[in-house]
């Protein structure tokens, strides 16, 4: 870890991302303690970590791990209660935090609180990890690659979760990953690390668009421009809503450039109609709009370098 | 002996009895003190990696020691002849499987586990007490139940200096050439062997650890 300084914001989700050794989990795990700085300060809620017993600071933070790190002798329930437990909660509020939260993750409680965590999938055993995070209700939540070890489709159905629960509950997340599409997918900013220092801190799209350096620009698929496309969402390249004729093709507001550039070529239409969650219309894309993104603004990238320079 | 008669245990199966009711005692209070001794010898074994393989090695040395060559050895000190003698050999015997399936069991469990006890706010005495110890159990109780049956036999042996269960029927039975005698006493200590291995198979079942893996394995 080298000379790095940060700033989030309250109920920001913030994904650090970089190759294995890069220090995003090291950096993690300074903030709840399980590694010590050896100097500078971190501070949580106006908090210096420092001042409180490491326990009692770790309880106040949920903390996701990639192995689940579920208990196996403990049932769903007591797994969810275990910090509730350890801050000394009633069992009446314990109980019913551990339904709710088994309902927020997707899991109905009358069927698996009494289960153990190996008669649970991978991806419902991680749900398990996230709500067992929330228990407490931290103003904070820490996940180190949690959905690393789950197969492509469930991970993308628990990402689509996790927004969900952070747009709800509005908790700031700090997030470690080493997969771009998993970062652009997740952040509301990314911290681009490497070598323990922090290169670029800005959100996806300028991530994507004005890479700080030719790391980051690798990182994002520098001369790929379908893999750049990839990583953009439809919504960063949308236009305001026009009346387009009737059987125009429709793409998600959050699907990304790429299928929204699949679907031009594919039904040879001039322009999609882009929609949102409900698919309700709510604006309208077309090529030129793609292709000004389809490369990165290489006048723009000077200021990209400058801003990594003031958060590094 | 032409057949087995089995007329001694039939006609002093009360007697029989009470000498099996020793012998569970003298066992019970060997493995009990022998428990004392391993659990904080496992635990520092486990902590510590580079006593493990002392440690174990010790162990090992002593439990290749001739169980009658041991009781006549303590002989000569204040011990002397009796239980005390035999208390201070059955456990040491016993510390090898204790201590070794402490260690495995406590060595086991998932570190990402420990971990996560440790990252959600567990104090490290809750991180044992709530978490190493409960998942290492099977393996700790699977080394009592060795040790117990062990501890069974060898309590035997510990009837030729005069520490009383069973060992008296079958070495009075080879003195006074008494077969029936000898069976009577093989028979007991049989049994409560068997007997003593199914208890502590029950209680290993029952742990929560042992719980949770056949509840994931329906």
């Amino acid at each position: 870890m080298d000379g790095v300084s940060l700033r989030v914001e309250p109920g920001r989700f913030v994904v650090l991302l970089g190759p294995s050794g890069c220090g995003k989990t090291t950096l993690l795990k300074m903030v709840n303690r399980l590694y010590d700085a050896t100097s500078g300060r971190i501070v949580i809620d106006e908090t210096e970590v420092h001042s409180l017993p490491a326990p009692a600071l770790r309880r106040r933070i949920g903390y996701v791990i990639q192995q689940t790190g579920l208990f196996p002798h403990m049932r769903i329930a007591e797994n969810v209660a275990v910090v509730p437990g350890l801050l000394g909660w009633d069992k009446v509020r314990t109980r019913r935090r551990v339904d709710d939260l088994l309902e927020l993750v997707g899991l109905p409680p009358a069927e698996y609180r009494g289960r153990y965590p190996t008669q649970l999938s991978g991806g419902q055993q991680q749900r398990v990890g996230l709500a067992r995070a929330l228990a407490a209700e931290p103003t904070t939540l820490l996940m180190d690659e949690p959905f690393g070890a789950l197969d492509a489709i469930t991970r993308a159905r628990l990402q689509g979760e996790l927004r969900r629960v952070h747009a709800r509950l509005g908790q700031t997340v700090l997030f470690v990953t080493h997969d771009i599409e998993e970062a652009v997918r997740l952040a509301d900013e990314i911290v681009v690390m490497r070598d323990g220092r922090v290169v670029q801190y800005d959100t996806p799209l300028r991530i994507v668009m004005e890479p700080a350096d030719a790391f980051v620009s690798e990182l994002v698929g520098a001369g790929d421009v379908l893999r750049r496309l990839s990583l953009l969402p439809v919504s960063a390249a949308m236009g305001p809503l026009a009346p387009l004729g009737p059987g125009t093709p429709t793409v998600a507001r959050s699907a990304h450039l790429r299928d929204a550039l699949g679907a031009l070529l594919e039904s040879r239409a001039e322009q999609l109609t882009v929609t949102d969650e409900d698919v309700r219309p709510v604006g309208t894309i077309d090529l030129a709009a793609i292709q000004r993104l389809s490369m990165p603004h290489p006048e723009e990238t000077a200021a990209g370098r400058e801003r990594a320079t003031r958060a590094g | 002996m032409d057949e087995l008669r089995f007329d001694y245990l039939f006609e002093n199966w009360r007697e029989v009895l009470v000498m099996a009711g020793d012998h569970l005692r003298l066992c019970l209070a060997a493995v009990g003190l022998a428990l004392v001794v391993a659990v904080p010898l496992g635990m520092v074994a486990a902590r510590f990696r580079g006593l493990t393989l002392p440690i174990l090695s010790l162990l090992g040395v002593i439990y290749t020691v001739p169980s009658l060559a041991f009781l006549t050895f303590l002989i000569p000190t204040p011990l002397g002849i009796g239980r005390d003698n035999a208390l201070v050999v059955l456990t040491a015997y016993a510390q090898l499987f204790l201590v070794r399936n402490i260690v495995a069991g406590l060595r086991g469990v998932d570190a990402s586990t420990l971990e996560a006890a440790q990252g959600i706010g567990m104090t490290p005495w809750q991180v044992f007490q709530r978490v190493r110890w409960p998942l290492a159990l099977p393996v700790v109780l699977a080394g009592i139940r060795t040790a117990f049956v062990s501890t069974i036999s060898l309590a035997t042996i510990a009837g030729w200096i005069n520490a009383g269960g069973l060992g008296p029927l079958l070495f009075n039975g080879i003195s006074r050439d008494q077969p029936p005698m000898i069976l009577a006493g093989a028979v007991a200590i049989v049994a409560l062997a068997l007997l003593s291995d199914a208890v502590l198979r029950v209680a290993e079942r029952w742990t929560a650890a042992a719980r949770a893996q056949r509840a994931g394995a329906r």
